[in-house]
């Protein structure tokens, strides 16, 4: 406990204070608010790295949780093979956060990139996707929907927990397959879907290996993958301001706080328990 | 009752026929997953001139030369970074195996002030990011002298010797509460004590948690990529993953290949894995929410 604990309040101070790693802790200076003062007024590539945060786990973690789910039905419905096919779809999950990975995608779509290859039999030129500001941070989301295979083990294990008799008593009264899917299945799922938002957004906040390997460590091109953690490393081992990082680490708990939060309160609309529990 | 089944079973044909769509379907989709993998080992065994030029998955010639090439890139072949990062992992797995068991212990059976309360805190730092930690451990441990120390291996392995894992405490914790607690009563009556009841009773029920944690532990120590970056400074300290990113540093074409036989490479210990325990991965997820 105590390695986190004291980390943790060790942190808070320095995030009031100066400190970079050539000063010694004796001579450290109290700042008051200035770094957080900084972050939020004088500093555009920290409001950057928010944006470009939020719209990969915007865009990338619904993504990634329809195909799961899509993927889960299909499969929850077919004849054998489900468990070769669990684990084919698996393996990226498991590989995926790897550097070695990240080297294999940044490659896959560089301008001559396997990719482009591909859309060249369709006679499409492609563009040198991971050196173009606008494409960037799009090949990393990519990456990470192709990692579904986490989300859908689980979706399919929650899939395994709905009774048939509610399919059957839904076709009884006539309900065709769409209809099935959105009064059976969707509300009989909504727990698994939760918990699989939960965590996917969580960690989607926090994608860092991709992010580097694409930019060798700074966030580019122009800044289009300067992901928070990114932004929280060159600060704090890059330009070595180590107070500011720290003020950068507490803001993204109390953030990733409150999303869990929000995601918690929200929940008990849309989220259906068969035991009726809240 | 038999008219039902067969009502149900009538549109035999037709629900073949979608059988038949759906396996296609998934097929497809297996395609195009795996594609990205097979084609990073087809690019390891092809020549520079047909990694430009051959789109194919397969070498038109079989060039293992990357491999040698890529193993000796650097000063220090890839065995020191390779023996690194299995050292790194392995006591890994020691640490959070004896120190979770311990911890888990203590939260499911023991009494003590405040067990609640801890019990919360373990949950809480659950949530935890690594990332909000990293600062602080990095100035803690430096300033004790450990980083770029004689053995730097140490701030990456303490904290896994205390127990940080939340992930694994919690899992053992669930895990040993589905033992009944009868057999520690017994084992009491016999004269056992905490230690005892540890020793002989729970240690032995625990081993399929144990080995969830001490798979899961390799498999993610093995892909850690941001604490070692932070932590280790100097060549001959260097994990895989480290060493893996000095390829992209050397922008050279020429390097592609020989970086993505060693790319192969280092995925090849979790592979392995995966091929062994396949089944108990995905169960492990399954029961804990556990990410791969």
């Amino acid at each position: 406990m105590g390695v986190t604990a004291i980390p943790m309040l060790l942190s808070l101070w320095l995030s009031f204070t100066n400190y970079d790693i050539l000063t010694p802790l004796s001579e450290v200076r109290w700042v008051g608010l200035a770094n957080y003062e900084r972050m939020f007024t004088a500093d555009p590539s920290y409001w950057h790295a928010v944006r470009v945060t939020v719209t990969f786990a915007l865009v990338a973690v619904p993504l990634k949780l329809a195909a799961a789910l899509g993927v889960a039905l299909l499969l929850n419905r077919a004849w054998r093979g489900v468990g070769l096919f669990r684990a084919l779809f698996y393996l990226p999950s498991l590989l995926g956060g790897s550097v070695a990975l990240a080297i294999v995608w940044v490659n896959m779509f560089n301008r001559d990139g396997a990719f482009n290859s591909f859309l060249a039999l369709f006679g499409i030129e492609g563009l040198p996707w991971v050196s173009d500001p606008d494409w960037a941070l799009q090949t990393l989301m990519v990456l990470a929907i192709w990692q579904f295979g986490a989300p859908m083990v689980i979706f399919l294990a929650g899939l395994k927990q709905v009774p048939t008799e509610l399919y059957e008593a839904a076709s009884v009264d006539g309900a065709g397959r769409f209809r099935q899917f959105w009064h059976v299945t969707l509300p009989m799922l909504s727990p698994v879907i939760f918990f699989n938002l939960v965590l996917e957004t969580i960690n989607g906040f926090q994608g860092f290996t991709a992010a580097f390997v694409l930019s060798n460590g700074t966030g580019g091109p122009v800044d289009s993958t300067l992901m928070y953690t990114l932004k929280l490393y060159i600060s704090g081992f890059t330009d070595l301001e180590m107070g500011y990082a720290s003020a950068m680490a507490w803001v993204f708990l109390l953030a990733i706080g409150l999303i869990t939060v929000v995601f918690f309160s929200t929940g008990r609309f849309w989220v259906h328990y068969s035991d009726g529990e809240k | 009752m038999a008219a039902v089944t067969s009502t149900a079973r009538r549109p035999g044909r037709r629900q073949g026929g979608r059988q038949a769509v759906r396996l296609l379907v998934l097929i497809v989709i297996v395609a195009v997953v795996l594609y990205p993998l097979l084609w990073m080992v087809g690019t390891s065994v092809k020549s520079q001139e047909e990694i430009v030029n051959n789109i194919g998955l397969l070498p038109e010639r079989f060039t293992p030369g990357n491999y040698t090439a890529g193993w000796g890139n650097f000063d220090l072949s890839f065995g020191t970074f390779f023996l690194n990062s299995a050292m790194v992992s392995l006591l890994t797995v020691v640490g959070n195996a004896v120190s979770c068991l311990l911890a888990a212990y203590a939260l499911a059976r023991l009494r003590f002030r405040l067990r609640g309360v801890w019990f919360a805190v373990m949950i809480g730092t659950l949530l935890l990011p690594g990332h909000v930690l990293i600062v602080p451990q990095y100035i803690l441990f430096r300033s004790l002298g450990l980083v770029g120390g004689d053995w730097p291996y140490l701030p990456l392995l303490i904290p896994q010797f205390l127990a940080t894992e939340a992930f694994f405490v919690f899992l053992m914790v669930q895990f040993m509460r589905g033992i009944p607690r009868e057999l520690d009563e017994a084992a009491k009556i016999d004269g056992a004590s905490p230690y005892g009841i540890f020793r002989h009773v729970i240690l032995p029920l625990s081993r399929p948690a144990l080995v969830t944690t001490a798979i899961f532990s390799f498999i993610w120590t093995w892909s850690d990529f941001f604490r070692q970056l932070v932590f280790l400074s100097s060549l001959d300290d260097y994990t895989v993953p480290v060493a893996l990113t000095l390829f992209i540093d050397s922008t050279s074409q020429s390097a592609v290949g020989p970086m993505f036989a060693m790319s192969v490479l280092s995925l090849l210990p979790v592979f392995l894995f995966f091929l062994a325990f396949q089944r108990m991965l995905v169960e492990g997820i399954n029961t804990s929410g556990l990410k791969g």
